[in-house]
């Protein structure tokens, strides 16, 4: 044992780790956001609600069909992924031609009737879900206990991020997709079905959100409200990381988790408004977030 | 192009004055008579409510504004004249006054910050400060927590009515709202409200023009969050509580639920938004979450099939303004 700045080692790397969690999930959450905005160009209020129908569906999936974490880490993606294509399909494809608050304005709606519904069928309280044995148990690193579940989840998170983000930067599919965000109509003269790609896009956006829900079962409590509270914390992320950029998005998440964690260490009244507090902050001093395009 | 003072568009301005003179008055005759036929405490909650709705009402269908984030003007008045009228021992109108002064502040400083950026980054910033200041409203000693401020007393408005009556309390509630509605309509009516909906129609070409546009969003800003507070402050002495809900993201949503509902950019529609909305959520209570459902319903429904709102497609049937 030593202590930082007066701290315990242990209490410092155990706030720390728990800020690269959340920061996990802030990097997956506002990347979604990205990659919808980027194609959409709406600002996709659901993607909390979407969140919480992941880690609910993890749950689902193994109270009635005994189906255990690892599949649901790829099941709960595609089911939420689908009905995600399905609200573009039904919804957001009518709007596209109107002002994108429109599009804020309906996945808010549409957010709240999923919160409604689930608070209607599981209460309020928060479910429990267990950590999947071959996950279970930790590390002692001798300067601190590092549980392997928070590991695994801060090593899937950046893969993921990092995959989206070769994706989207460096294949022919991404390059596609960052022409038709430049320009649609000469995209789809080429022959390249937009429409479908949108379709597409926002189902993954959506699934990136269920992604991160599932990963989430486990480390917090699955609860109805799980999603409403963290999306507004996204949102703070997101302006000030500017949705510009892939990775813009991916660092932001991963640096505010961190400033979050040590907040709690070192000033804990602080901690649940310091990222609101950097967000006004970063708004009088670089009006167009860190990687945004100046509007 | 026609020129002001073209004899058709006199007319027009001339209709438009009479249609909306016209319902008016019947809105305001109602209103007197309402409290005989319908629980005066209901009526008293919509027409704060109504307040409210015309003051977001003024942000966004006016200039194009969407806050995600009123909430906290309405919470922290209802909050601060909660606590000067209970703590303090300050005199109604006292209370009212620094509640809808607190907003005003707030709104000075979350406008500032928020018309840094425009569209949904505006409606993003609004709504993690009024998170921001949910979390301070959590924490503060003086909020009461989850418990809320509750057993604010009424007191006795200018030494003179005792506000305890709940007639007397209805008709002092009516007249500051009906002022409040009617100062919104001057301001929009007025050259100031004409710079606003070029803003909002053109702000490239506002700016071209030469007007200031930041500064006038920002009054814009501040006007709309104090009139917000102004609701708020009375509705915590209709029913003598400020709570957590008041402050609350779902808060923002209800208001902004009401203005849609009844039309954007329209005088009477928040009005009649705000009336639909307290009273589905009285009358569905019994139902529980299922009421949060339904208006995440007619959210979606507004926004595919109904963008006008009840009081803008009824104008734009009778081809008048409402």
């Amino acid at each position: 044992m030593f202590e930082i700045f007066g701290i315990p080692s242990q209490a410092l790397f155990g706030q720390l780790l728990l800020g690269l969690i959340n920061g996990s999930f802030y990097a997956l959450l506002s990347l979604g956001l990205a990659v919808i905005f980027g194609m959409l160009n709406i600002i996709n209020f659901a993607h909390g609600a979407q969140y919480m129908m992941g880690a609910f569906a993890a749950y689902l999936l193994l109270q009635h069909a005994g189906i255990g974490y690892w599949e649901a880490l790829v099941i709960a993606p595609i089911v939420v992924g689908a009905t995600g294509i399905l609200v573009e399909r039904l919804f957001l494809m009518h709007l596209r031609k109107l002002d994108p608050l429109y599009g804020l304005l309906l996945t808010f709606g549409l957010a709240i009737v999923i919160e409604g519904v689930f608070r209607n069928s599981y209460g309020s309280s928060g479910l429990p879900y267990q950590v999947p044995e071959s996950l279970q148990g930790g590390h002692n690193l001798g300067f601190m206990f590092l549980p392997n579940y928070r590991a695994w989840v801060i090593v899937l998170s950046l893969a993921v991020c990092l995959a989206t983000w070769f994706a989207i930067e460096r294949t022919r599919l991404g390059s596609y997709l960052r022409a038709a965000t430049e320009n649609p109509v000469l995209v789809r003269a080429f022959g390249i079905n937009v429409p479908r790609m949108v379709t597409l896009t926002y189902g993954f956006g959506v699934g990136l959100a269920a992604l991160a829900g599932v990963m989430a079962a486990p480390i917090y409590n699955v609860s109805p409200q799980m999603g409403s509270d963290l999306i507004i914390v996204v949102f703070a992320v997101v302006v000030i990381g500017g949705m510009g950029s892939i990775m813009g998005a991916i660092l932001t998440g991963f640096t505010l988790g961190i400033v979050e964690g040590l907040t709690k260490v070192f000033f804990p009244e602080a901690s649940s408004t310091v990222i609101f507090v950097i967000m006004a902050i970063v708004l009088l001093i670089r009006p167009a977030g860190f990687f945004g395009r100046t509007a | 192009m026609e020129s002001v003072l073209d004899p058709p568009v006199l007319a027009r301005r001339r209709d438009t004055a009479r249609s909306l003179g016209v319902a008016f008055a019947v809105t305001v005759a109602l209103l007197i008579v309402a409290p005989f036929v319908i629980y005066p405490i209901f009526l008293m909650k919509a027409l704060c409510f109504a307040l409210f709705a015309c003051a977001f009402n003024l942000l966004i269908g006016y200039v194009g504004l969407v806050s995600f984030g009123h909430a906290m003007f309405f919470g922290w008045a209802s909050y601060l004249t909660a606590h000067a009228a209970k703590v303090w021992g300050l005199p109604p109108e006292l209370a009212i006054l620094i509640g809808t002064a607190t907003a005003a502040v707030l709104g000075l400083v979350a406008g500032g910050l928020a018309i840094r950026r425009q569209g949904i980054y505006f409606a993003m910033i609004t709504l993690a400060l009024a998170q921001m200041m949910f979390f301070f409203a959590l924490q503060a000693k003086f909020t009461g927590g989850e418990d809320g401020i509750q057993g604010v007393p009424r007191g006795r408005l200018f030494g003179l009515f005792d506000l305890n009556g709940e007639m007397t309390m209805y008709l002092f509630i009516l007249v500051v709202v009906v002022a409040g509605l009617l100062l919104i309509y001057r301001i929009i009516n007025s050259p100031f409200g004409e710079v606003l909906t070029a803003i909002r129609e053109n702000e490239q070409r506002a700016i071209s023009l030469g007007y200031n546009v930041e500064r006038y969003k920002l009054v814009a800003f501040v006007l709309s969050a104090t009139l917000a507070g102004l609701a708020g402050s009375l509705k915590a002495l209709v029913f003598q509580l400020a709570s957590l809900t008041d402050v609350h993201w779902t808060m923002s949503g209800d208001v902004l639920l009401m203005t849609l509902l009844g039309g954007l950019g329209t005088v009477f529609g928040p009005v009649v938004g705000a009336f639909l909305v307290v009273a589905m959520q009285s009358y569905l209570a019994p139902f529980g979450q299922w009421v949060l459902v339904i208006q995440g319903a007619i959210f979606v429904v507004c926004v595919l099939a109904f963008r006008r709102g009840i009081v803008g497609e009824l104008a734009h049937a009778l081809r008048v303004r409402l």
